[in-house]
């Protein structure tokens, strides 16, 4: 009861603001032209391939990279904007519990992606009208980009969870995204020393399976687990309030 | 119902509030009183658990603050400085939202409406928060803290930036309320906890450096003997017949009106008030009285006073 008035009052708070319509709104334009144009390419170049079978690779690390852009802008606002209303105080004088605060924005930032990505089922709904195929590799695209926006979201609630100002938040995520993303686009770049641990931070490298079919427990588990850490960061950074004595 | 035991909050190097104990009654009205700065916003987030106690603890009926934080916020309506709202719901969905997560299950809808009436948002039901005034927002802050029927209200300046008309609504308000729950008020201004407080905490640079009851403060402020009296009349004359009067310690002129009048300062013992025999005196000589008012004390002079007395020394 208590946490559904949590997370109806975040959703409601998404909603009364244009923000989501408008990413809404330029995601499905910029989402609907790479679709345009991933098909144009195949048909065009993918001499003897199935353009099926190539298509949604393509077509999802496109459309990823949108949505992990467009993070930034639904997480800036989830504790940044309490903080400078002052209802952060309200929020935490309630009898609820600091995770219940958390899980309630996580679900509700989720649930904005939910919507905004299961447009995008569309677009394999439009092929299989045309010609059927076998949409099992889809399943495992849907779980991958779950479980990455889930990370991008939780890297995001986090660096909202230390300003008040909401562009700062946004502007950070934005760098901590896309750094996470293209860490190994050189991977020569990166020294030895560091262990190759930084190597396997690499966003991107563990969403491509993903998107080619393959589900793998490794890379389920990264992405869980940074969920989990960010999140676990996120409590900490509230809780400093209460030795710093700051909102 | 309220009770703080050496309470000592730093932040950093910084100790804001330096051991402060003392215990509300059920059903009291306690004013915490103190000049801006003086700590009474951070014993009040510690006694909410928005902030943790440097060392020291308090409870709320009996709840441990620290150790249950929850189980003690469900007795607590708190009103915090910053009036907490979100401008783009509607004062309903907002009380709603705020009883929905104190755990008001059944009824709630009635709770809000009856919270609404009692708080004079009936009309405002469907308005923005954000468009409302000032006023109106401090109200729709004081329902918040009440919409739970709560054992303790915690109400942090609540009258602070409102207009003299609707300080005295929202005081008549809190007056109201604290039948049926124990209210503890900060403020910085000395008639508003004589008014609508039963007792006083007077806190000081984060020490509470008296308790008194609201009539114990009353006397302090304007039985300290010091009247301003303006009149038409010989002032040789009235100054020896005013220094005869019983209580009277001495008078002076101290300016003198284009129209005639003199204005003199009459000094007076301690706890006298003299007002009544002036008053005669005046009449009996046929003077004409423009003015005969008792000096009320300030904020910072009763801190001085205050000071005085606690160590013991006159400056």
């Amino acid at each position: 009861m208590r946490f559904l008035a949590l997370f109806l009052k975040e959703l409601r708070t998404f909603f009364a603001s244009p923000l989501v319509y408008i990413v809404s709104a330029v995601f499905l334009a910029l989402s609907g032209w790479y679709f345009y144009t991933d098909l144009d390419a195949l048909i065009t170049f993918g001499f003897g391939e199935s353009i099926v079978d190539h298509l949604w690779q393509r077509l999802y690390n496109d459309i990823v990279r949108i949505l992990i852009t467009v993070v930034p802008l639904i997480t800036m606002r989830v504790y940044a904007e309490e903080k400078s209303l002052g209802t952060i105080e309200l929020l935490y004088t309630a009898p609820v519990r600091d995770i219940e605060i958390l899980l309630s924005k996580y679900l509700a930032c989720m649930t904005v992606f939910a919507m905004i990505a299961g447009s995008t089922a569309l677009y394999p709904y439009l092929i299989y009208r045309v010609s059927p195929f076998d949409y099992s590799q889809l399943w495992s695209v849907y779980l991958g980009g779950f479980l990455l926006l889930s990370a991008m979201v939780m890297v995001g609630i986090f660096i909202s969870s230390l300003t008040e100002a909401q562009l700062i938040a946004a502007m950070f995520t934005y760098g901590a995204i896309l750094l996470l993303w293209n860490l190994n686009w050189n991977e020569a770049a990166i020294p030895d020393s560091w262990g190759g641990i930084v190597a396997q931070l690499c966003a991107f490298d563990h969403f491509e399976p993903f998107a080619r079919g393959v589900v793998d427990m490794r890379h389920v588990a990264y992405f869980v687990s940074l969920s989990v850490f960010m999140g676990y960061l996120t409590m900490r950074s509230m809780e400093s309030r209460e030795w710093r004595g700051r909102r | 119902m309220i009770e703080a035991k050496g309470l000592i909050k730093d932040y950093g190097r910084n100790r804001a509030v330096k051991g402060v104990s003392f215990k509300v009654d059920k059903g009291d009205i306690v004013g915490l009183l103190g000049p801006n700065g003086s700590g009474k916003t951070t014993i009040m987030r510690m006694l909410t658990g928005f902030f943790a106690p440097t060392s020291g603890a308090c409870s709320i009926a009996g709840v441990d603050v620290q150790t249950d934080p929850r189980e003690a916020r469900r007795h607590i309506g708190y009103l915090p400085e910053r009036v907490a709202l979100y401008p783009d719901m509607t004062v309903r969905h907002y009380l709603k939202f705020v009883a929905r997560v104190h755990g008001v299950g059944r009824g709630i809808a009635s709770r809000v409406d009856e919270t609404m009436e009692l708080t004079g948002l009936t009309e405002m039901a469907k308005r923005h928060i954000g468009k409302l005034s000032k006023g109106y927002r401090q109200r729709v802050g004081i329902a918040q803290a009440v919409v739970h029927s709560p054992d303790v209200l915690i109400l942090d300046e609540p009258t602070v930036g409102l207009d003299p008309r609707q300080i005295v609504e929202i005081r008549a308000l809190i007056k109201e309320l604290a039948g049926r729950t124990t209210v503890l008020l900060s403020t910085h201004i000395l008639p508003e906890v004589s008014i609508t407080c039963r007792r006083v905490l007077i806190i000081d640079q984060g020490r509470l450096v008296a308790e008194d009851t609201a009539q114990g403060l009353t006397q302090r402020t304007v039985g300290h003997g010091e009247l301003l009296l303006r009149l038409v009349g010989p002032e040789e004359r009235v100054l020896s017949l005013l220094t005869a009067v019983d209580g009277v310690t001495g008078a002076e002129v101290a300016d003198r009106d284009p129209s005639g009048a003199s204005v003199y300062h009459v000094t007076t013992a301690a706890d006298r008030d003299v007002r009544a025999s002036i008053a005669k005196l005046v009449v009996d000589q046929g003077w004409s009285l423009q003015e005969l008012t008792q000096n009320t004390m300030s904020l910072e002079d009763l801190f001085v006073r205050i000071l005085e007395e606690s160590a013991g020394v006159t400056f």
